[in-house]
């Protein structure tokens, strides 16, 4: 038998410490991959709409949206749906050794 | 001094206007956009209500054109707190678009030329509360407030009266729109000041 599911995996808590030091850095310097046509490019080339009622960041490529931000008085919603990934730079720990491999 | 007369000048035209909490009056018109404003040729423009059970009914401009029209004057109350009192429209009633539509819906989602999209209840759509316009104060209504033309649901919030309408899809389960997605509240309603998820 293998062992149940919910033994893989983590609730939401865990990405607290991972989005913090993400949402420190500018991230219109972060690299992305538009979902719908594959356009790769910085979050600074996108085509935003707005500010209000929420700002929209098109793809400079479709035109279909990649980002989403509504700022509401004591929230912010944001909408990443668009994007395949962001790279986001940042300095060291985490310089990939070289050897493909995870840690020992 | 512990009196300050306004001389002759009269009331302000704003004095006196009752406006749902929060809001601000404006006298201009202005555009909010959330991505390139489409542009749809009238010979190609196509409007539909898709029920259920899959069957659409289409209309076509001319189609569009050769229905009753109605005339109503309308207060506008954008989410972004701007009102636009009185406002002039022409366009064909909801009512008379869903006249030979079979259904037994309770949620529409209004869909436009652009991607943009919208949910209601389908009762917020009839009995004279809605509007498929084609013209704002007299003239043809421009691309920049959704013409060709444009959903008018001015009882709700503005973001609800769905530019470039292409359609509207009826459907048994409620399926939020554009904004109601990212934040904003799911029905919109300006005097219960229901902006946001939560209000």
């Amino acid at each position: 038998m293998t062992e149940p599911a919910q033994d893989s995996y983590q609730d939401g808590n865990a990405l607290a410490g991972p989005l913090r030091e993400i949402f420190a850095v500018d991230v219109t310097a972060a690299a992305g991959q538009c979902v719908h046509c594959g356009l790769a490019g910085p979050v600074a080339s996108l085509r935003v709409y707005g500010p209000a009622p929420g700002m929209v960041a098109r793809c400079p490529g479709c035109d279909e949206v990649v980002l989403r931000l509504v700022r509401g008085p004591d929230s912010a919603w944001l909408d990443l749906r668009g994007t395949v990934s962001l790279r986001i730079p940042l300095p060291g720990p985490g310089v990939p050794d070289g050897t493909g491999e995870g840690p020992a | 001094m512990g009196f300050v007369s306004r001389g002759f000048r009269g009331r302000p035209r704003d004095e006196g206007v009752k406006l749902p909490p929060g809001q601000y009056l404006v006298h201009d018109f202005p555009v909010l956009s959330a991505g390139p404003t489409p542009r749809v040729p009238l010979d190609r423009w196509e409007f539909a209500i898709d029920t259920e059970d899959g069957q659409t009914h289409r209309w076509s401009w001319q189609e569009l054109m050769a229905l009753p029209a109605e005339t109503p004057t309308v207060d506008l109350h954008c989410v972004t707190k701007w009102s636009k009192l009185g406002t002039d429209w022409k366009g064909v009633s909801l009512d008379t678009l869903f006249a030979d539509v079979e259904s037994s819906a309770e949620y529409a989602l209004v869909y436009s030329y652009g991607g943009y999209t919208t949910n209601l209840p389908v009762e917020d759509l009839l009995d004279g509360k809605a509007w498929i316009a084609y013209q704002f104060d007299g003239e043809e209504l421009a691309a920049a407030h959704g013409g060709p033309a444009r959903l008018l649901v001015p009882h709700l919030y503005l973001w609800k009266s769905a530019k470039w309408v292409q359609g509207i899809r009826l459907m048994n389960e409620d399926w939020p729109g554009f904004w109601e997605t990212a934040g904003y509240h799911n029905y919109g309603d300006p005097w219960r000041e229901q902006r946001y998820q939560g209000d």
